[in-house]
């Protein structure tokens, strides 16, 4: 579910990181329209709107857990995180962990990739947000959420910046809620 | 360095969140692992808030973080200071257009990138990691950074590995870290 049909219709914050999300065309192959974050992260009161919003969201839905996807859903969780007196649990790619993980495989267009959690990271009951800056077709935060319930935990809503089209529609991923702020650009004459 | 003579109160807890793991990624290494330190929420709290102290009203606008365990740490800083947060990434991970800077693993070589247009001359940065060793990936970030003009005012870390030495290979820039683990 978007931010602006969920309570912030017309919030001028909303439109100005969408603005600060700079898109970059045939990145990583043609057709692509990249949607480049790090221009948001480079925009002090957009990132931090950004990071607010979010926190004001969860901050009274007793959240115990952020889990964010490696490596750009670390950009956003911990702040989120730290704000509403969570843990942050990074979510990562193989053989990064040092510890004991269980591990959760997921296709990607040609062939799979796996993600990684630390065992004893969350503990079952507790309720997890789950963070990355973008959704697409959901592949990733599809194995996000099979971990956490794995070891018990309750995920609320994964919560992303950015909603490719494949997802607008759809509230809800695995059953579980979606939060997302903005979709994304095109470019006036860019295939 | 922190002054250990007046050791900050709130380091023994950060100290102790840390976890300590033998023998990973490979035998004979002891991996400082700073993942258990993000489940202690009030230690984490304290990491950035001594980095935040320290930098705060330095007139610091670019705090660089290095893929991946500095975009944890990196970010919040930047928000708590008012500075732009830059990624330094591995290669062919950043859209746009790129600098790159090699440099020496203990076995063979890798590659820094960093977006060109994240930064200008003349911009007062600090670079972040969790953990500084051999302090490769530290120099590869300074001169990056250098590279387009930036001013980098200091490195900072939370765990320092001084027998590798890596605060000799700064270039002379300084470094600043939490705590030192021999």
């Amino acid at each position: 579910m978007f931010a602006a049909e969920n309570g912030l219709k017309g919030d001028p914050r909303l439109q100005a990181i969408s603005d600060a999300i700079r898109v970059v065309p045939h990145f990583p192959k043609p057709g692509i329209m990249f949607q480049d974050i790090t221009t948001l992260l480079l925009d002090h009161k957009a990132f931090k709107d950004t990071v607010d919003i979010f926190v004001d969201r969860y901050r009274d839905m007793d959240i115990s857990v952020v889990a964010g996807v490696e490596a750009r859903g670390f950009m956003f969780g911990p702040s989120i995180a730290l704000a509403i007196g969570a843990k942050f649990v990074p979510l990562r790619k193989p053989r990064k962990l040092p510890g004991e993980v269980i591990a959760e495989t997921y296709d990607l267009e040609y062939g799979s990739d796996r993600l990684e959690m630390h065992v004893g990271a969350v503990q079952p009951g507790e309720r997890v947000i789950v963070i990355d800056d973008l959704v697409a077709t959901g592949g990733t935060l599809s194995a996000a959420i099979r971990l956490l319930e794995r070891v018990g935990a309750q995920v609320v809503e994964c919560a992303c910046v950015i909603g490719l089209r494949e997802v607008k529609g759809q509230r809800r991923l695995n059953g579980k809620p979606l939060y997302i702020l903005v979709e994304p650009r095109e470019i006036d004459g860019c295939y | 360095m922190a002054s250990q003579d007046e050791q900050d109160p709130r380091i023994s807890n950060i100290s102790s969140a840390i976890r300590v793991i033998p023998d990973f990624p490979k035998p004979g290494i002891i991996f400082q692992d700073i993942t258990t330190l993000l489940l202690d929420t009030k230690a984490f709290r304290d990491t950035i808030d001594l980095f935040v102290e320290r930098y705060r009203g330095k007139d610091i606008s670019v705090v660089a973080g290095i893929e991946a365990r500095g975009f944890i740490f990196g970010p919040p800083i930047a928000l708590a200071i008012g500075a732009k947060f830059v990624p330094m990434r591995k290669p062919n991970k950043l859209p746009g257009e790129v600098l790159s800077e090699e440099y020496s693993l203990e076995y063979g070589k890798d590659t820094m990138e960093m977006h060109v247009d994240a930064v200008k001359a003349g911009e007062r940065a600090l670079i972040i990691d969790d953990l500084v060793a051999t302090g490769g990936t530290l120099s590869a970030a300074i001169r990056l950074l250098e590279c387009v003009g930036v001013h980098v005012v200091e490195c900072a870390c939370v765990i320092e590995l001084p027998e590798l030495k890596g605060r000799e290979r700064l270039g002379g820039k300084p470094l600043f870290v939490l705590l030192s683990s021999t």
